[in-house]
């Protein structure tokens, strides 16, 4: 069995933040992603970010990925496993890894679990109707290998995610005449909202979908109002002719390996799902084995590049590594994590924080 | 389906890669995913679901749903959304849980 330092699970903007530190530490690190290309959702986010300089605002996902990956691409110590997905997580930090028709194991001092999330689905009729797609993986089909996923769109949920994407639709030559929200206000940046009100799009709050229709694929769409407790309101139906529907309706962290592992995870609605415990080191109940990045909580790729950089430098420290002014450094990490989580977009994130920290 | 101007992404020339999809030729595009590039051609129903048949297809395009999978070069359960277009690939729509040789 190959034995590594650190192995990172994905290679997101997570998972190449925290290899970044443990490289530039001293650390041999082994990083695997299932993906053939690393990046996670950095690959398709042609949006530029928001924040202060060093959360790289106005510079955009793809371009971010470049400086991320560019930087540690080519150092030796770093051990790249592309289109491989890791099937097991042991506590004894045995690592069980599938690509193709190979499977391995790898044994590891540190484990870091960078994993991200899944895109969530809505129960409606008609649900699992080709055409029926997520948001992200929409922005994925486009923004990466350059297809549309159809010519005319039903957008469903107003948060950052529906507001860009249906954006990035038209920006592909794809129409998007309709998007549909279930609560009364736009949950995403109103900046987002503006610019694609502006494009024609008809934002329409306190609706849903009802139905998907179509036989073998979406053929059109059925939307119809709620009422203060959430239900649709009969007679209030509209047929909206569209081949494609985009769901834009939440993430969860993808924790099942943490799981496996016997790593204590916790519910906390606010961060999306199940969560792992973990400590200021962002360290899990499991020893040597650390989280950081949308699996920890649902925020944006800044927050994840942060949470890496403070996991990468615990589990350098854990190795042994003696780093110039750690303290300085993580305290400096923290305080940026602390100013991307301020404000009334933040809001959820802080409330999920405080319910996890008063489970601990 | 494919892009063709864009105002940010600029997708380049990109080699023809030709594969057969139940049993007829198709071209897909260097870069392209199976997934990627079925969709290209508007092939947008990958496999059936396990008891009622019902039609599935792309969803989450990062491996992790399953409702992309598809039978490749005779082996079920393909993650298609993920597994890189090739040369010659046989690709099929996959019903129900596939059979393992």
């Amino acid at each position: 069995m190959k034995h590594v330092e650190v192995l990172i699970i994905g290679a997101g903007p997570a998972g190449l933040s925290a290899a970044d530190v443990l490289l530039e530490a001293g650390a041999e690190v082994a990083l695997i992603d299932r993906s053939d290309r690393p990046g996670g959702q950095l690959t398709k986010q042609t949006h530029m970010f928001f924040g202060s300089q060093e959360h790289y605002a106005s510079k955009r996902g793809i371009e971010i990925l470049h400086v991320l990956y560019d930087k540690i691409k080519d150092h030796p110590r770093l051990h790249m496993f592309s289109e491989t997905t890791v099937a097991g997580l042991y506590p004894d930090r045995v690592v069980a890894c599938v690509s193709g028709q190979r499977y391995f194991t790898i044994q590891a001092d540190i484990i870091i679990v960078a994993t991200g999330a899944s895109e969530k689905s809505l129960p409606f009729e008609n649900n699992d109707l080709p055409g029926v797609y997520a948001a992200g993986a929409v922005q994925t089909l486009m923004n990466v290998y350059g297809v549309k996923p159809g010519d005319k769109v039903l957008m469903v949920g107003s948060g950052n995610i529906g507001l860009i994407v249906a954006y990035q639709l038209m920006q592909a030559g794809v129409k998007v005449p309709v998007l549909v929200e279930a609560a009364k206000t736009i949950s995403g940046y109103h900046v987002h909202a503006s610019k694609i009100r502006r494009l024609g799009v008809d934002i329409r709050m306190r609706t849903s979908i009802k139905r998907a229709l179509g036989t073998d694929h979406v053929e059109g769409a059925q939307i119809w109002q709620l009422d203060a407790r959430w239900q649709g309101i009969a007679g209030t139906e509209e047929t909206i002719e569209v081949d494609t529907i985009c769901l834009a309706v939440g993430l969860s962290p993808l924790t099942e390996l943490l799981q496996q592992l016997g790593a204590e995870v916790i519910y906390i609605n606010e961060l999306g799902g199940h969560v792992p415990r973990l400590n200021e080191k962002f360290e899990t109940t499991v020893e040597g084995v650390y989280a950081c990045g949308d699996v920890a909580g649902i925020e944006e790729a800044s927050s994840a590049m942060i949470a890496g950089k403070i996991a990468g430098l615990e589990a350098a420290l854990k190795q042994g590594y003696a780093l110039e002014d750690a303290q300085a450094r993580q305290a400096a990490l923290h305080t940026s994590l602390k100013t991307l989580r301020s404000g009334p977009h933040g809001e959820k994130i802080r409330k999920g924080h405080a319910r996890l920290g008063a489970r601990t | 389906m494919r892009i063709h101007q864009h105002p940010i992404l600029d997708f380049g020339e990109r080699k023809t890669i030709r594969f057969s999809y139940n049993g007829q030729t198709l071209e897909g595009l260097e870069g392209d995913t199976i997934a990627s590039a079925l969709h290209a051609h508007g092939v947008k129903k990958l496999s059936e679901s396990i008891h009622l048949k019902r039609p599935r297809g792309f969803y989450c395009a990062i491996g992790n749903c399953a409702s992309c999978n598809m039978v490749v070069n005779g082996e079920p359960n393909v993650r298609t959304c993920i597994t890189p277009l090739e040369d010659g690939m046989d690709v099929r729509l996959q019903e129900g849980k596939g059979r393992i040789r």
